[in-house]
């Protein structure tokens, strides 16, 4: 048992790759929200890319070893101390037993990745060891949790992700989306605006779902259909796509990330390709952002580009 | 797109979902057809499908598109419905449940008067609202009219193992409440509620929108896995479960309360064969074989 908490930071998870199979029954992905971010780290200290490690946001945790280990941090830059010593983001260093890991100020991004060689190895429920916290599936660290370890061999301390492959974290970001779902409810005044305005991230902004601020959007004049509610922007409660944008009564897109709710009466008018949640995921409060539609064929092509940075990082250590 | 009102629109939904809206409107003809079409498609079973989520008038597939083409999968979700059709051929192998409820509960009662500014009638309960806007003269007529017929079990979702359910009568007679104003914070576990013209049970604690009826002794949802309805998985309901609501009385409210707590309770249920037809030509005829068949034994 060589992990114990003595500070859980903000909100801070156990998170694997997610578990798939279960969103019909409204359980959905879970896992890393920065998949990426989660990859890199478990490479730097030599564990399969989807094994399980830790994600805090905005705030670290603060936790002690009771064994040596090998750890690595990515993802935001929240930079790591051992014993009050800052140490390297996106590198792999090893720790003593009585060792103390604690964070400084999140100086960029949102989310980091705390992974130790041998993954967290809390129980598997549902075929992940993913926290999904309204389903009451595992529950956000508190002190004085213990988290065991699982077995691990070789040394891989010293291992660094290059700067060019680390993502970009910046404070104006734009987002990928494909148009489609429900989008025909927004008049052409309003999709104009949903395409063509900054919007700006309201702290609303966790794991279920990242809420923005900006101008209201313009939608056809409708009676909602048998079934649907009131409001111009319901429909009849239908399943909602992970990182699919909804507006509820035509303000605050809010886009719903790999703890979403699975399904609703709010009108959805795009999907934030898949590669781009991870850029989601590291955006902090006050983000400005903007959504550019592709087409299908673009997403695939954005998807392969994901692979292969995602391949270049696995190759590093291959 | 076209104009025909039997033919499904299909969305992208990012690079990895398809969204599949078979009608705008709420119906128990769209519902089956949703259902017919993922079980379908469930049995084909294609590599590269990642979730198969039917839902009240449409469904949402989610894959991986390195494994199936979009337009591959596409193609073959046109197929299926070319021959689904409206599905009068589909039986649904599915359960009657029973579910009862305790109106106008001391807790769901405490909530909703912390909640009066986000009401639409804040002088009146949530269930003396509903009551009222549906034309019955008091709350034992509603509560009849909400459980003298069945629910079908339309869509599981919104958080882990919630049951949205349409009420099996016709249109004009469904009772029909809107969702707050603006939504709770909080509600409690096992709530039965209603929203447009669905009802629903609370799994979990937690925020919501829908009027609050009453509560139900039996737990839905068990992630510990600990009770007998949950030794094979955590979730109650499956989309097409057949539900029938029973009033029931605070003492047997609490009787329950205590095989629960004993880990003795068991939801009673029955299979049932479910076709659409035989239940539209006669749906008061049907209802009462369904009761026949939770009743036996």
């Amino acid at each position: 048992m060589p992990i114990e908490v003595h500070k859980p930071g903000l909100s801070t998870t156990v998170q694997d790759a997610g578990r798939n199979g279960y969103y019909d029954v409204g359980i959905p992905p879970s896992g890393a929200l920065d998949q990426y971010s989660l990859a890199a780290a478990n490479h730097l200290v030599g564990n399969a890319p989807h094994a399980a490690a830790l994600e805090c946001v905005y705030m670290g945790p603060e936790i002690g070893f009771t064994e040596p280990a090998t750890i690595a941090v990515t993802g935001a830059d929240i930079p790591p101390r051992l014993n009050g010593e800052e140490r390297p983001l996106w590198e792999s260093f090893p720790v003593a037993a009585g060792d103390v890991l604690d964070f400084g100020f999140a100086k960029a991004g949102a989310r980091a990745y705390i992974a130790v060689a041998g993954g967290i190895d809390t129980p598997v429920m549902l075929g992940s060891r993913s926290t999904y916290k309204l389903g009451g599936l595992g529950r956000p660290l508190a002190a004085g949790d213990v988290l065991p370890i699982g077995k691990h061999s070789g040394d891989f301390a010293g291992r660094v992700v290059p700067e060019e492959l680390r993502p970009a974290l910046s404070k104006e970001v734009e987002i990928r989306v494909v148009m489609g779902l429900y989008d025909h409810v927004l008049a052409p005044e309003g999709r104009k605006n949903f395409l063509g305005s900054i919007w700006t991230l309201t702290p609303v902004a966790d794991r279920v779902g990242f809420r923005y601020k900006g101008s209201e959007l313009e939608l056809i004049e409708r009676t909602p259909p048998f079934g649907a509610g009131q409001d111009p922007s319901n429909i009849v409660d239908a399943p909602y796509p992970i990182g699919s944008i909804q507006i509820p009564g035509g303000v605050e897109p809010i886009i719903l990330h790999r703890d979403a709710v699975s399904g609703g009466g709010y009108m959805m008018v795009a999907t934030v390709i898949s590669g781009d949640l991870d850029v989601v995921a590291q955006s902090a409060p006050n983000t400005r952002t903007r959504f550019v539609e592709i087409s299908l064929d673009e997403a695939m092509a954005a998807r392969r580009d994901y692979r292969q940075r995602s391949q270049r990082v696995a190759d590093l250590f291959a | 797109m076209t104009a025909n009102p039997t033919s499904a629109r299909y969305s992208w939904g990012g690079d990895e979902h398809i969204f599949v809206e078979l009608a705008e409107s709420m119906s128990l003809q769209a519902n089956f057809r949703a259902m017919a079409i993922t079980t379908s498609l469930r049995e084909q079973r294609p590599d590269g499908i990642l979730e198969i989520c039917p839902a009240n008038a449409s469904y949402q597939v989610r894959y991986d598109p390195d494994d199936i083409a979009p337009q591959v999968l596409l193609n073959q979700l046109q197929e299926i419905e070319k021959q689904v059709g409206d599905a009068a051929d589909f039986s649904l192998s599915t359960r009657i449940v029973e579910i009862p409820v305790l109106y106008q509960d001391p807790w769901t009662t405490e909530t909703l008067l912390r909640f009066r500014d986000r009401h639409q009638d804040p002088d009146a309960t949530d269930i003396e609202y509903a009551a009222r806007i549906n034309g019955f003269s008091s709350t034992e007529e509603f509560i009849a009219a909400h459980s003298n017929s069945p629910w079908f079990t339309s869509m599981v979702g919104f958080v882990a193992g919630l049951p949205f359910m349409f009420q099996m009568v016709p249109q004009e007679q469904q009772l029909i409440v809107p969702k707050y104003l603006r939504p709770r914070t909080d509600t409690p576990k096992q709530t039965v509620g209603h929203g447009g013209c669905f009802g629903c049970i609370y799994s979990v604690r937690g925020a919501g929108g829908y009027q609050m009826f009453g509560v139900t002794p039996a737990p839905i949802y068990d992630p510990d896995q600990s009770m007998p309805d949950f030794e094979d998985f955590l979730v109650f309901f499956r989309p097409g479960d057949i539900v029938k609501f029973t009033p029931i009385d605070r003492d047997q409210y609490d009787a329950n309360i205590k095989q629960v707590e004993a880990g003795t309770y068991r939801i009673r249920s029955r299979p049932f064969d479910f076709r659409l037809d035989p239940f539209l030509n006669d749906p008061e005829g049907f209802n009462a074989r369904m009761l026949e068949v939770l009743r036996a034994d």
